[in-house]
């Protein structure tokens, strides 16, 4: 087995996508963990849907540990100076108004046209949508941060998902443990790839033919 | 004069009836869940009720977690939605996170779901939060662009406005709104604390009769004006914590 990118490593994949300026709003899982890792210099405010901006990160003592301050992950954050609350109604209106930059969610499926499953596994009904669907409605621009494929090897990023989808066409990049790729208007392309791994070895655990990139590189971080 | 502090939670609760609509605030493990209105309304007993919630919540645990199960903090003296569940006052849950127990653990809403016992309708949480307020705000319905092209828009008006398509979801029409507040004064201004504040500021004034449960009542002008963030126009009840801890 060719060794694959680990979670931290992809998280600080992620970190590279934050500007200097932007409102990011991050979801459960690998998205969190890149939080640990805003680029020196880059001012980024953290949006989350229960009702905070400009967040901090995980406390680490117990004494730190605010239960009236906790992310949408529903882990415990740390109180920075900016920092803002606000109720549920005026979190959503940021999300679907259009006022968040960039999204980071993880994914179980994603289609070359963009589509995103990520919130329901079958056979685990009623599944939880949590509020992942008007994140992928409304965001500026949405990164997937995912494995490149299933326990099993199956590929998941597809033709077309087969898992009820969060939203059609709304992701801009997919970040996997062993490759970058854009969605574009003519299709899917290869960006960067994981130390190691080849365009071809890449392509083989993909199900849509993929575009390679003039400047492919390896991934940097 | 205006006085909306009760004795009791009990009062508080008492004309809940069979079939209610009840909002309850609160996200996830967040202090901001009215857990005493709760065990109020367990005592009380009222029944075929339809919970709106976030998470309508997991109970207590019946039995011990497995070995290696995850265990979540949870604030001091908390119970949330699914106690309700649990006692079986509740058909319906209107909710965004109905909870997914982990395989081969039992929850009270999952059960009752399989049993035929309990109906879940999903809702995007943006759009459960927007049919709340909405229902607030006097607006009947609205058009929002998540879930077009999901499971989502299923049964749902579509509609194409400037060039892109929409949904038409429909106000939350609701008897009761459980909320939970840091502190009150008698007119029913509210402050929270931190991300506590999520739905339960949603929430209050979206029901015929919103509830809240406090820490702390303060008098009248205490509370800075420019921090109030509900306001005691939407309140209708107010109970302190001050005022005895509910076991149930």
């Amino acid at each position: 087995m060719k060794e694959r990118l680990d979670e931290q490593t992809m998280a600080l994949r992620v970190a590279k996508e934050f500007k200097d300026g932007m409102i990011a709003n991050l979801g459960f899982g690998i998205p969190t963990l890149a939080a640990n890792f805003i680029p020196e210099g880059k001012e980024v405010v953290f949006h989350s849907e229960n009702g905070c901006l400009g967040y901090g990160p995980t406390p680490t003592t117990e004494e730190e540990q605010d239960f009236h301050l906790v992310n949408a992950s529903g882990q415990f954050a740390t109180p920075q100076p900016g920092m803002s609350f606000f109720d549920h109604a005026e979190s959503f209106s940021m999300i679907r108004g259009r006022h968040i930059d960039l999204c980071v969610l993880g994914g179980l499926q994603v289609s070359e046209k963009g589509d995103l499953a990520n919130w329901l596994i079958p056979g685990r009904e009623p599944g939880n949508i949590g509020g992942a669907m008007d994140l992928a409605f409304g965001a500026s621009r949405l990164v997937v941060v995912m494995t490149h494929t299933t326990k099993k090897d199956e590929p998941k990023v597809l033709k077309e998902c087969t898992y009820y989808l969060t939203a059609p066409r709304c992701v801009s990049l997919i970040i996997t443990d062993i490759a970058v790729i854009e969605v574009t208007p003519d299709g899917l392309v290869l960006k960067e790839t994981a130390p190691g791994w080849t365009v071809e070895e890449i392509q083989a655990l993909t199900e849509p033919e993929l575009i390679i990139a003039e400047d492919i590189k390896q991934i940097e971080l | 004069m205006i006085n909306k502090i009760l004795d009791s939670f009990d009062e508080a609760v008492a004309d809940v009836f069979d079939g209610a609509i009840i909002l309850i605030g609160g996200f996830g493990p967040a202090n901001g869940c009215p857990s005493y209105l709760i065990r109020a309304l367990v005592r009380q007993g009222a029944k075929n009720l339809t919970l709106v919630a976030n998470t309508p919540g997991r109970g207590r645990a019946e039995s011990p977690p497995p070995p290696g199960a995850p265990v979540r903090k949870m604030p001091p003296n908390y119970d949330d939605g699914g106690l309700l569940i649990q006692n079986d006052q509740v058909i319906k849950t209107i909710c965004a996170f109905p909870g997914t127990p982990p395989p081969g653990m039992h929850a009270p809403l999952n059960d009752r779901l399989i049993a035929g016992k309990l109906e879940v309708e999903l809702v995007p949480q943006g759009t459960l939060a927007e049919r709340i307020r909405a229902n607030k705000a006097g607006i009947p319905a609205f058009y929002t662009p998540t879930g077009v092209g999901t499971i989502i828009e299923k049964g749902k008006e579509k509609r194409e406005i400037g060039g892109k398509e929409y949904l038409l979801e429909h106000a939350i029409r609701a008897d009761f709104a459980l909320v939970r507040a840091h502190k009150a004064d008698r007119r029913g201004n509210l402050v929270y604390q931190g991300t506590s504040r999520n739905f339960n500021g949603a929430m209050a004034g979206a029901a015929t009769v919103t509830i809240a449960e406090v820490d702390e009542i303060v008098e009248l002008g205490e509370l800075a004006p420019e921090a109030i963030a509900t306001h005691g126009i939407y309140v209708n009840r107010v109970v302190s914590r001050e005022s005895g801890e509910v076991t149930s």
